[in-house]
């Protein structure tokens, strides 16, 4: 951010004569700064009004033709997943996830009614956070193409590890995570794994705890549409699936995830 | 825990030779009855139920046929071995199973059991092998359906088996009591995993949710970052770490503007989310607690969405996660299981039913305790102080009171040396046992006297002071008979108190005792504090017996043996018999310090029936009737007495209760408010506590409730 500003600076952006917007924390955590090193006053905005309208806007400009709203049909099947389109032109109610360091969830019932109902600091932060202590990774895009190698099953203990299988009294089939990270109790399977499994298992855990808030927020609230978006699903179609599987499974297909092609 | 004593190589060798302390861990073993167990995703609970041979002290009257009966003893006392049943409860990590198993089959020598118990997912998983090494047959049970009936069972049983805490507040553990009605409510059990049950009656529960963030997640993600192999040891370092270093905080986001967002600064926006920027390393200690932070509120968060999808406002968390440990406690209200801490349960305290008493106002606000010691510091100070300073008194009198037994001194002294432990725990972790009164105190000491086998240390004792009382008892009542009828009242009020100082318990009249022996009670009387006592409603209640009718039937809860039940109570039951008035007299079930028990009682009242026509009478027209009150405390807990108790008191109209003693009208119902009429009487034994109420020691408190309309 100083750098920036001092780019900003030296480029001489205080003599543009146009507002410099502003939006998210650090609008007024840097606000000064700005003011000072770069001689730009902000005009500031609230970020939740920014992502309702910038949601409504973008969908409603389209992307190049087509649409700005997709859902996964076959979420899991690689061979027969697609990605279709969702109109989104009566949007409301809808249920905003925004997934950044940490993640907001907003109701949206109108263009200019809308309330934050909770949030979670399990988020995009946690994921990278996480990952770089597990892995030594330094990017985002790195612990993201580790997990795309990674098998979590190794280091999270199944239902079917507990059961030997389905445990049909609760519903739970066997290849659904009964704790997350649990084999890793054991000496031996945390020597066994590799760091292209544990950030996998860490995008797993936390894509899978997003989802399941998501879904109970949706039935709180009485929503059947859940659009996620923010930057930790960004090139990261392993979360975006899984959002969009998970959602369909639990909810029984009452629940519908859909996503942005400008995240 | 079990800890393996040599050193193997894998599954395949495991070491024979285990050092585990079996006294304490499996404890009874050999006669277990019935086995249950649940295997979970990390760990093994094991539950049996076995019997114990345990010493209890009877007594029994003798048959005096024309032999010298003045100096005979007044009753025989003897101890006796008696079986009682108890439920056992271990814990141990799934890794450990196979030598567990191998344990209990080596020591698994006297039963006849052919069947266990086994829910979780391990029933499936370990079947074979329980089966082939225990050589018992495996019976599954549906885990939801255990988890179940066991919670219901431990709201409904266990007194403060359920605390809330609170965050910086002055008490931070709220124990709640028993609520009569415990449905509907969520249960969130937190194993490996988070299940997550809404129970609606008995028979009518259904699994929800869940979560695979659970304690599996924290002991592995915990041990993959800061390489602790052992949860306790996670739970160690988080409660000294500091987890602002590693999270990152809405103020981080923010700056100082937090309010437009309507979020405190404080809240954690990102777990691990500085982890992206700091340039050094994190310590193990804020990792820990980080993690920590991140997985309790999110099972909290969770469990509330799910609450009010349901519209439940109970929530009970369970499972061995949480443990007690204030650390994991902060973020969240819990329930906990108490198992974990005790790992033993007298099953007997449960087969007679303990009820309400009828006469309480409100039961389901009623708490016995008049000062809740994890609440007051001082006050907890000083009790914890006293006790300790009593014990080596305590121990002294257990093993004279078995002077024929070989090795009473050293079951003293280790009654002593797990006393005094007990003590030294409460110092350091005010809420280790559950909730700290001085009741608990009391009970808790008679427990571990009971443990070593000193059921009844002051038996013989008792003994002698009843004898002693017996004697004195005609003159006593020929001189009350001879007063005038208001001068008659004071001196039975006076009798009630002065009796209530020969109390052994008390560390100031002992002291007395012992070094007097003639102190009688005609000089307790006379040194009894002048009016206006400390507590004085005695005008009112003199009012009272003047202007209103005979009480129809009086409960009395007595105190002591000797002096105080004799000389003290007896004159007073008699005049309210002469007066029209039938009387409860209730007594402990068991015996504590020197309080008189229902089975003295009978022999008692049947020594005086033989000396006092209207004591006679009225046993005979039962309208004195003796009753157990279920307790084997020196103080009085009303919401759990016998049934048999609130039955009579039901049937038989009862519209004044008597509390005498300062465990029972002091420590405990100091507050306690009736919907009848009632006396609370005591002396008060301790200066700090005659200080704390305003008056010197020996202070009188005598208080005469009416209930408001």
């Amino acid at each position: 951010m100083p750098a920036f500003i001092q780019m900003g600076s030296e480029k001489h952006f205080s003599s543009l004569h146009t507002t410099l917007c502003a939006t998210g924390g650090g609008a007024y955590k840097f606000e000064q700064d700005f003011r000072t090193m770069g001689d730009l006053e902000l005009c500031k905005l609230d970020e939740l009004d920014c992502l309702v309208k910038g949601v409504l806007y973008i969908d409603s400009v389209g992307f190049n033709g087509r649409s700005e709203c997709y859902y996964f049909e076959n979420p899991t099947d690689a061979e027969r997943c697609q990605k279709l389109p969702f109109n989104l032109e009566n949007p409301y109610p809808l249920l905003l996830v925004n997934i950044g360091s940490g993640v907001s969830i907003l109701a949206v019932y109108s263009k200019d009614n809308y309330k934050r109902v909770t949030g979670t600091s399990l988020g995009g932060g946690t994921f990278f956070g996480l990952c770089c202590l597990l892995t030594g990774c330094s990017t985002f895009e790195e612990a993201l193409e580790m997990a795309s190698h990674g098998d979590s099953t190794k280091v999270d203990k199944l239902v079917r590890d507990i059961y030997g299988g389905d445990y049909e009294r609760f519903g739970l089939p066997g290849w659904a995570v009964a704790s997350s990270f649990g084999n890793m109790m054991s000496k031996e399977k945390r020597d066994s794994v590799s760091k292209e499994d544990l950030a996998r298992a860490t995008l797993i855990t936390i894509t899978n705890n997003i989802g399941s808030i998501a879904r109970m927020c949706a039935l709180n609230e009485n929503i059947n549409r859940v659009v996620f978006v923010g930057n930790f699903l960004r090139i990261n179609t392993i979360s975006m699936r899984l959002l969009a599987y998970a959602l369909d499974y639990w909810s029984k297909g009452q629940l519908k995830a859909l996503f942005l092609e400008h995240e | 825990m079990a800890e393996r004593g040599g050193r193997g190589s894998g599954h395949g060798s495991l070491d024979k030779s285990i050092t585990l302390p079996p006294d304490e861990i499996f404890r009874n073993l050999e006669n277990a009855k019935r086995f249950a167990i649940d295997i979970g995703g990390s760990l093994t609970k094991l539950a049996y139920y076995s019997t114990v041979q345990h010493k209890v002290a009877r007594v029994r009257s003798f048959d005096h046929s024309g032999k010298d009966i003045d100096n005979e003893p007044l009753y025989e006392i003897s101890v006796q071995e008696e079986i009682t049943a108890r439920l056992h409860f271990i814990k141990f990590e799934n890794t450990y199973i196979e030598t567990c198993l191998d344990f209990i089959k080596d020591h698994l020598v006297n039963t006849e059991t052919k069947v266990i118990k086994a829910t979780g997912g391990g029933a499936y998983k370990f079947k074979d092998l329980i089966e082939k090494k225990l050589g018992l047959k495996v019976d599954k049970e549906d885990v939801m359906t255990c988890l179940i009936k066991g919670c219901n069972f431990v709201l409904r049983n266990i007194p403060h088996e359920v605390f809330a805490y609170q965050k910086d507040s002055d008490t931070e553990f709220r124990f709640q009591t028993n609520h009569p009605n415990i449905f509907p409510y969520l249960l969130v059990n937190i194993g490996s995993g988070v299940s997550i049950v809404k129970v609606e009656s008995e028979d009518k529960f259904e699994w929800i949710g869940g979560s695979s963030i659970g304690g599996g997640t924290f002991w592995g993600l915990g041990a993959l970052l800061t390489k602790t192999k052992k949860f306790d040891e996670l739970l160690q370092l988080a409660s000294k770490g500091q987890h602002t270093n590693v999270d990152m905080l809405v103020k981080d986001v923010y700056g100082g503007a937090c309010q437009t967002l309507g979020l405190s600064g404080n809240l954690i926006a990102s777990s691990f989310g500085k982890s992206t920027t700091a340039d050094k390393e994190f310590s193990k200690e804020d990792m820990a607690k980080s993690l920590l932070h991140m997985i309790s509120n999110d099972i909290g968060q969770l469990a509330c969405l799910h609450a009010k999808l349901h519209n439940l406002d109970k929530i009970y968390f369970g499972g061995f996660f949480i443990r007690g440990h204030p650390v994991t406690m902060r973020t969240i209200t819990y329930s906990i299981n108490f198992f974990s801490k005790f790992d033993m349960l007298e099953m007997d305290r449960l087969e007679r039913p303990l009820v309400n008493l009828p006469l309480l106002k409100d039961p389901s606000t009623y708490i016995p305790d008049t000062v809740d010691l994890t609440d007051d510091a001082m006050a907890r100070k000083y009790w914890l102080t006293c006790f300790e300073e009593a014990l080596d008194g305590v121990a002294k009198r257990a093993a004279a009171s078995q002077p024929d037994s070989v090795d009473a001194q050293e079951r003293a002294e280790k009654f002593r040396q797990k006393y005094w432990n007990k003590l030294q725990t409460l110092r350091q972790q005010p809420f280790a046992y559950g909730t700290l009164t001085v009741r608990s105190l009391l009970d808790t000491r008679e427990h571990c006297l009971n443990e070593f086998s000193f059921p009844d240390p002051y038996s013989k004792v008792k003994q002698k002071e009843n004898g002693i009382a017996l004697k004195c008892f005609q003159s006593v009542i020929e001189s009350l008979d001879s007063l005038g009828w208001e001068e008659r009242q004071f001196a039975l009020v006076k009798g009630l108190l002065a009796g209530n100082v020969f109390d052994w318990g008390a560390k100031a009249v002992s002291d007395v005792l012992e070094s007097e022996p003639q102190f009688g009670f005609e000089e307790a009387k006379s040194k009894l504090q002048e009016r206006p006592w400390l507590e004085d409603s005695y005008s009112q209640w003199l009012e009272r017996l003047k202007e209103g009718p005979p009480h129809k039937c009086a409960l009395i809860f007595a105190d002591n043996s000797g002096i105080d039940i004799i000389l003290g109570v007896f004159p007073f039951v008699r005049e309210l018999l002469s007066r029209g008035t039938e009387v409860i007299l209730a007594c402990n079930s068991g015996p504590a310090l020197n309080d008189v028990t229902y089975s003295e009682s009978l022999i008692v009242t049947e020594r005086i029936a033989a000396m006092d026509p209207v004591i006679h009478s009225a046993l005979r027209d039962e309208k004195l009737l003796l009753v157990q009150t279920g307790s084997s405390s020196p103080c009085l807990d009303l919401s759990r007495l016998d049934q048999g108790l609130a039955v009579l008191v039901r049937e038989r109209q009862t519209d004044l209760v008597v509390i005498e003693g300062m465990g029972r009208a002091i420590h405990t119902n100091y507050y306690a408010v009736l919907r009848c009429e009632s006396l609370k009487l005591a002396v008060i034994k301790n200066s700090w506590l005659a200080d704390r109420l305003g008056g010197k020691i020996f202070s009188v408190i005598f208080k005469y409730e009416v209930p408001c309309k």
